[in-house]
């Protein structure tokens, strides 16, 4: 009954079924969704944790998966994240509480200059999906507003984008800054025109072409 | 009939302009400074690139009003000025462009979602209809809406150009190859699929720009051409994905190598050439020059 519980939260989260009444996607119309599966999993005393690791958490994962590999697009992200944003809902009060404990802190921005921030949205959705708490700074961000955020937040992990070729090359004077002021901080950078070579360059620890990876590499950092 | 397909009809094949962000970072705008408020600011300097682009032999320039849309403008606090910051952006590149040469009015994407409900449809027809008629009227020839990557906001930015101007329009979206050899866009677009929701909406003219270098385009305009023979296709190709070198982002494709690509995307279908991201005059000088011989 718990199983196939988890696993029916993790298929809407999957397939970005948000609620009973939304439309979408059109095979599961009418059907309970992540809201109210959520609720009733909690209600009949399933762990929060075991809701949120064996059922968003495993949602969030395929979803991630099937993205890098080109199966689903943009739009079926969001709208697991959606989903998952609805589920997260009901498991608040027990990240207040401490009965669920978050992986660790991750700070994201798209890098000053630039404006675009659906690459930045959809990497934390993705990580906030697999249990870290996620605090996203915005558009334009300066390197002064990052530090600030990380000097608040000892042992966080920094995500920084980027959609612009021309707002890219902000991205190095902003490692260098985090890394002056908080030393051994890690730094993940994406965005269409990043690569693992420019990556190198500006010395930051780690490039993914995809959000899935960003979720991969930090598993290594669980606090 | 617009100006674009009359001259089309003469010269079977256009050129267009190149890069205008990569020449706008050249003269000196600051990572986090208004593109588009240049144009009330310096405006000579805006002047100078459409100039550039037409002394390079182009047939038409676009106007520097990318991210002119309410949405964008908003974030430097100048919702107030779409109408003004639009209308100027089209009377420099007509200053530039002359009588003779077109102008096109450059509509770039919001950055809203609509499917997550960031931004309604009216709310996107109202911002694209107000861009549209101020690009109208400081003398655009046509609307190039373009960087597109979810098709209902093309669709909708194609209608509100269509419907509130006198202008020709064009759709140019921005496709990725992915792991299949395929292209689509960001949200799952392909090609193909592009061209009827376009046409329905009133685009004269369809076809892709940015994207990772010109080779990718004839695979594009083949794409584009196996579902519609006629409709005219316009590519702004990159010079190739950028790479970093010493502090500077440097796009790998010569304007040599971008023009010896000319022949194939012309024969794949293509009518109109032009560069995005990292083309310069000099790209477009020698896009012209292969143009030439196979009028």
């Amino acid at each position: 009954m718990m199983e196939e519980l988890l696993q029916q939260i993790a298929h809407c989260i999957e397939f970005g079924k948000t609620d009973k009444a939304s439309p979408y996607p059109p095979d599961m119309k009418g059907l309970d969704g992540a809201d109210e599966l959520t609720k009733m999993a909690l209600d009949k005393g399933v762990p929060p944790s075991d809701v949120l690791i064996r059922g968003l958490v495993v949602g969030m994962e395929k979803v991630g998966i099937k993205f890098r590999e080109n199966k689903v697009f943009v739009p079926q992200v969001l709208m697991s994240a959606k989903a998952m944003n609805t589920a997260m809902q009901h498991l608040k009060p027990f990240f207040r509480s401490g009965e669920v404990k978050r992986k660790g802190t991750f700070i994201i921005g798209t890098v000053v200059g630039d404006l675009h921030d659906i690459g930045k949205n959809l990497v934390s959705m993705m990580v906030e999906g697999n249990g870290w708490e996620v605090i996203d700074l915005g558009i334009d961000v300066k390197a002064e507003k990052f530090i600030a955020a990380v000097k608040d937040h000892p042992g966080c992990i920094v995500g920084l984008s980027a959609l612009l070729t021309t707002t890219m090359v902000n991205m190095e004077s902003i490692v260098k800054q985090i890394h002056e002021q908080a030393p051994g901080t890690q730094i993940i950078i994406g965005g269409a025109p990043v690569t693992d070579e420019f990556r190198k360059k500006i010395g930051a620890d780690f490039y993914s072409p995809d959000p899935q990876g960003a979720v991969e590499y930090l598993k290594q950092w669980i606090v | 009939m617009g100006k674009i397909l009359e001259k089309l009809k003469i010269l079977k094949v256009l050129a267009s302009d190149g890069a205008w962000g990569t020449l706008l970072h050249a003269k000196g705008l600051k990572p986090g400074e208004c593109p588009e408020s240049w144009n009330i600011d310096h405006p000579a300097e805006i002047m100078d690139i459409a100039a550039q682009y037409i002394n390079a032999g182009a047939d038409m320039t676009e106007t520097n009003s990318f991210g002119g849309n309410l949405f964008k403008l908003s974030h430097y606090g100048l919702e107030k000025k779409v109408t003004e910051i639009n209308r100027r952006a089209a009377e420099l590149s007509r200053n530039a462009a002359g009588t003779e040469k077109i102008v096109l009015g450059s509509v770039g994407p919001t950055g809203k979602i609509l499917m997550m409900g960031e931004v309604s449809e009216k709310e996107l027809y109202e911002a694209f209809k107000e861009q549209s008629i101020a690009l109208a009227s400081g003398g655009s020839d046509a609307i190039v809406v373009e960087t597109m990557s979810d098709l209902d906001e093309a669709r909708i930015a194609v209608r509100a150009a269509h419907e509130n101007t006198s202008c020709e329009v064009i759709c140019t979206m921005t496709f990725e190859k992915i792991l299949t050899g395929e292209y689509r866009t960001m949200m799952g677009v392909s090609p193909a699929e592009m061209v009827p929701v376009m046409k329905e909406a009133g685009a004269d003219i369809i076809g892709a720009n940015c994207g990772n270098g010109i080779e990718g385009m004839i695979d594009i305009v083949r794409e584009i051409r196996a579902v519609d023979r006629d409709i005219p296709v316009l590519v702004h190709a990159n010079a190739g994905r950028p790479r970093y070198e010493d502090g500077k982002t440097v796009f790998p494709e010569s304007p040599e190598e971008m023009a010896s690509f000319v022949p194939s995307l012309i024969s794949a279908g293509a009518n109109i050439i032009g560069g995005c991201c990292g083309t310069t005059p000099e790209h477009i000088r020698l896009i012209c020059e292969a143009l030439k011989m196979l009028r």
